[in-house]
């Protein structure tokens, strides 16, 4: 059985879906593909965060969508128009209706007022549709019945059901037994309208009941039991007088009430409704087709099946050497797992993909207000919102993509003016896309705004001390500069794009998911950020080397080259241990055999590999290894999960051959290195 | 005695649990829907002691899943409670004219849907 903790998980998550699809409709609604249900669908999703809300006792959510659903009903009613205010008005409600729920779910105490101006233009906007405010309160309680405990009194309550009252599904019975639970109760039958059995109508009511309650609830208790009936039935409710416990006649106000009970109103017609008794089965509801699982259970699939994958992969090893003549059942069996597990994981990607959509129908608003806000006029344009990526890859990408096109429309497109001096037409367009390139995903983002001026990165960059002066440097190394900690490229810092992170993040971001980012540009004609991402985060592209016995995996994202260094070019460097001079930079050289302690290694970095890395941040190491194995793809293992946290370490993985691999974290790489005091030994 | 049987009708999934929660707790046997076309769908497979629905729903909304109810023999004397956040009594004058037999307005406390249960449904 389900506990509230799940039902509340359950209302948060919900919540979140609903608030996506509002949005996603009010951008419709914005741009005018809207359909006839848009509005109604909004209300609904609104409605429903509201009912939930209230249930959990969150007043503010409560509070706060009841104008929301106010203004959307008026709009549905058409009482209000959807005007260009009003969508935006609904738009920012749906964004402070998600900083409420997240309050909520975190437990954050928001500001008293927070949201009380878009409350306010709300309430404001409803009540131009309507001559008067529509609903007041939400959740109006009954009465409370006020005053001090009553001692018992009897009370004498007359119930006469009108015919028709078990139409709607009411019971008499049942009332009497609720009354019986209040206090004492005498109930006394009246038959006396009971026809004869050929006049009896089965599914007519003809009793009246006259009850003697003692009771200490309260009038408005009493009426309560009644409330579903009040209109089906005569009531009278009458105290009496305590010392004469009058037991018969029934009070002179029932008879008059019987014979206002009269004949049934309506006879018992067959309704007009019976004509559309059958309609019930109208369009299949289209949600049915999916199931709702638990992503843990996915996750557990998705390990499972790389367990699989390993083992296939090792008896595919351990087989290799098997001749095919003498074992021809064995190997064509392996070959077959081999094709069925790699379908199994695929098929099972596939359950925990998703269409980038969920991230990419944020941006158009993104863009709407931007290019307001900043003077500029921009049009965006998507393509491949459907292709399909891993949730926690969609999970990690709307950060870095937003900050990409707030950069774009901050730093790319030129206001109107100066575009159109520049001879482009005065509307700036920026194009977003998706699209699967071998097994990876490729996000491009392209404007045609002023492009990078590459003579002032560099001057920057110099100027900041990022690049030695002179450098030689090619036109992409110059362009992809800006990705360097501590550049900004904007003259001066405006509250778009300038709060505090700058494109080195956004790379942090993307190196964290496995993935690369790179970025062409044209002075004067765009730019094009492209960002390959892997389609999962289970399994990683790994360069496999060796050193000594041992064999790690280096990410290939972090990796931008390797080379078999010259004497010359390793340096001892005080404070810094060896470095390796690279196209007149320095990088740390790492000794990975010192640091993890392997026996038997190169020491030397002429007769080994130096891979360099980059790291968060940009920063570059040189790793020395053995030698290089090959490049492949690996499911990753998490060692904390099974271990526990190791440095410079960022999982394992299993080999083909069975032997356990340890993949790196170069982030975290150089925070592990020791003091430099080994001796230098050739 | 075998357990009553409650069909919950909501698009809302938060408030179909806390039902089925509630109820569950106070010895019901609850099913769900998450629609009226669900609802009809369940209704004329199973035999149910209580409906609770909401109003607001897409494809079939509740009104219309009480008519529907109201207009087939087999449901015609099944209890229905309206479950809604809208307490006007315009919704509560529709509501019983499509034939509801009860209403109750969210947020509910646990302990009162237990009540109106009880007193819809034995």
């Amino acid at each position: 059985m389900e506990g509230m903790d799940d039902i509340r998980a359950t209302f948060f998550e919900e919540c979140a879906e609903l608030l996506g699809n509002a949005a996603e409709l009010l951008g419709q609604l914005a741009d005018g593909s809207a359909g006839d249900d848009t509005l109604h669908a909004i209300f609904r999703a609104v409605h429903s965060i509201k009912g939930g809300a209230g249930a959990f006792g969150f007043t503010r959510l409560v509070e706060f969508t009841h104008v929301a659903e106010t203004l959307m009903d008026s709009l549905r009613n058409g009482r209000s128009a959807p005007t260009e205010e009003i969508i935006s008005l609904l738009v920012r409600a749906i964004d402070s209706l998600g900083d409420l729920v997240a309050a909520e779910q975190t437990g954050t105490q928001l500001p008293s007022n927070f949201g009380a101006e878009i409350v306010a233009a709300m309430t404001q906007a409803a009540n131009d549709g309507a001559d008067s405010p529509i609903g007041q309160s939400a959740g109006s309680r009954a009465p409370s019945a006020a005053g001090a405990i009553q001692s018992p009194r009897q009370c004498i309550i007359g119930f006469a059901p009108q015919p028709q009252v078990f139409r709607n599904g009411n019971e008499p019975i049942l009332i009497l037994t609720q009354l019986a639970r209040l206090g004492e109760a005498d109930i006394q039958p009246d038959l006396s309208r009971l026809p004869n059995l050929d006049a009896l109508d089965p599914e007519d009511s003809y009793l009246v009941w006259t009850i003697h309650l003692t009771t200490i609830a309260p009038e408005a208790e009493l009426r309560e039991v009644f409330e579903f009936v009040e209109d089906d039935c005569r009531l009278t409710l009458a105290d009496a007088p305590p010392p004469a416990i009058a037991p018969s006649p029934p009070p002179a106000a029932l008879p008059a009430g019987d014979a206002t009970v009269g004949p049934p109103q309506a006879p018992p017609d067959p309704p007009p409704a019976a004509a559309r008794a059958e309609k019930p089965n109208q369009a299949p509801s289209p949600q049915t087709r999916s199931i709702r699982v638990d992503i843990e259970k996915v996750d557990r699939l998705v390990n499972l099946v790389g367990e699989l994958v390993i083992t296939q992969a090792v008896l595919l090893e351990q087989s290799s050497g098997l001749s095919v003549d003498q074992h021809p059942d064995l190997l064509r069996g392996i070959e077959g797992l081999s094709q069925h597990a790699r379908e199994l994981q695929e098929s099972v990607m596939a359950i925990r993909a998703q269409p980038v959509k969920s991230v990419f129908s944020r941006i158009p608003r993104l863009v709407r207000d931007l290019a307001a806000e900043l003077g500029r006029d921009v049009r965006i344009i998507m393509t491949g919102e459907n292709t399909e990526i891993d949730k926690t890859v969609i999970e990690q990408l709307g950060d870095p993509l937003t900050h990409m096109i707030r950069n774009a429309i901050d730093h790319g497109i030129e206001p109107p003016a100066e575009r159109m001096a520049a001879g482009k037409p005065a509307q700036g367009t920026i194009h977003l896309s998706a699209e699967h390139r071998s097994g990876r995903i490729v996000i491009e983002i392209s404007d045609d705004g002023r492009g990078i001026n590459r003579d002032q990165v560099r001057r920057k960059a110099e100027s900041k001390g990022l690049i030695p002066a002179n450098a030689n440097l090619s036109d992409d190394e110059i362009t992809n500069l800006i990705f360097l900690p501590g550049f900004s490229t904007a003259e001066k810092v405006s509250n778009v794009s300038g709060r505090g992170v700058g494109m080195d993040v956004v790379k942090r971001n993307v190196q964290a998911m496995g993935g690369r980012i790179n970025l062409e540009s044209r002075f004067g004609t765009g730019s094009r950020f492209t960002l390959s991402l892997p389609l999962t985060l289970a399994i990683l592209d790994g360069m496999v080397v060796a050193i000594g016995r041992q064999t790690y995996i280096i990410p290939l994202s972090n990796i931008v080259e390797n080379l078999r260094p010259r004497a010359g070019d390793i340096r001892p460097l005080v404070g810094y241990g060896e470095v390796l001079a690279l196209r007149g930079d320095y990088i740390s050289l790492v000794p990975l055999h010192g640091i993890f302690g392997i026996p038997g290694a190169v020491t030397n970095p002429c007769n080994g590999i130096v891979v360099i890395v980059e790291g968060d941040g940009g920063k570059r190491l040189a790793l020395l290894v053995d030698e290089l194995i090959g490049q492949q793809q690996v499911v990753v293992k998490s060692i904390e999960e099974n271990y526990g946290s190791v440095e410079g370490i960022g999982g394992a993985t299993i080999l083909g051959n069975g032997r356990v691999a340890l993949i790196l974290d170069v982030s975290r790489l150089r925070c592990a290195r020791p003091p430099p005091a080994q001796a230098q030994a050739a | 005695m075998s357990a009553r049987r409650v069909l919950t009708v909501d698009d809302s999934r938060t408030m179909r649990n806390m039902v089925a929660f509630t109820l569950r707790n106070a010895g019901y046997a609850v099913e769900e829907a998450q629609d009226g076309a669900e609802a009809i769908k369940a209704l004329q497979i199973g035999n149910y002691d209580l409906v609770i629905t909401d109003l607001n729903m897409p494809t079939m909304d509740g009104l219309a899943l009480v008519r529907a109810m109201r207009a087939t023999p087999r449901n015609r004397a099944t209890p229905i409670l309206i479950l809604t956040t809208e307490a006007d009594a315009e919704k509560k004058a529709a509501g019983r004219a499509a034939g509801a037999t009860g209403w109750l307005v969210k947020p509910f406390n646990p302990q009162r849907l237990i009540e109106i249960t009880a007193k819809v449904c034995a």
